[in-house]
């Protein structure tokens, strides 16, 4: 089972756990980012993110597929928060479930790490007397 | 007849429309743009005109587009009324 979504609502992980949640699953990870309050020094007072949702979406069920296909995944469920999140809120949740445990931390940090790559998710980052566009300029 | 009239022909223009997101909605202005082109050009000669018109894109870690819900790349050849979407560096996560 893949289970991909894009919502304007708070990400709950204990809910994309137990979509993963199989039998069959030796290992089990959940990744949960959070907004960070300090950036190069700075103070974050919020983070806005944007997205192309469709093709955010079929992006984001490529990289599953890829992780099913590689690590023999039995569920994989991300979920990608978008609009204002303040510090300490998750932005994003991925859970995968495994025949066994290393598989399910390979696959976990696949997922994540391709997102940050190829998915058209954007964020702007708020803090005291200014605001950027993360990863913008090189 | 014909040969001449082919000859003396000039490149129509077509009309593509742009999308931005994230920062390329700023350098645009604006989430939506008509943009004229050449008829028959690819995404490197609408990069190219675009960069020219907003030197902005050039400063930019990375410059992708879509076409269709899927990235696309250099020699993709765009037609009358496409929708390309802009992809500036992404940061989800």
């Amino acid at each position: 089972m893949i289970d991909i979504q894009i919502l304007e609502t708070a990400l709950d992980p204990e809910f994309c756990r137990s979509r993963v949640e199989d039998d069959a699953a030796g290992g089990l990870v959940v990744f949960t980012g959070t907004v960070r309050e300090q950036t190069q020094n700075r103070k974050v007072t919020h983070l806005e993110f944007e997205s192309y949702v469709p093709m955010a979406v079929k992006e984001m069920k490529k990289i599953a597929e890829e992780a099913e296909k590689r690590w023999n995944t039995i569920h994989i469920c991300i979920h990608h928060r978008v609009g204002t999140l303040e510090v300490g809120e998750i932005p994003v949740v991925i859970a995968v479930s495994t025949p066994h445990r290393k598989a399910a931390f390979e696959a976990c940090e696949y997922c994540i790490d391709q997102l940050k790559e190829t998915v058209p998710i954007w964020k702007k980052e708020f803090f005291e007397g200014g605001e950027v566009w993360v990863a913008a300029h090189p | 007849m014909a040969n001449i009239a082919l000859c003396s022909a000039r490149k129509a223009d077509m009309k593509i429309q742009l999308t931005a997101y994230g920062i390329a909605k700023e350098i645009l202005n604006g989430r939506q743009m008509d943009f004229d082109l050449p008829e028959g050009s690819s995404l490197s000669t609408m990069k190219e005109i675009l960069t020219s018109k907003f030197p902005e894109f050039e400063k930019l870690a990375s410059l992708r587009f879509a076409v269709g819900e899927e990235y696309e790349f250099d020699h993709y050849i765009l037609k009358e009324g496409e929708e390309v979407v802009i992809i500036p560096p992404v940061s989800g996560g």
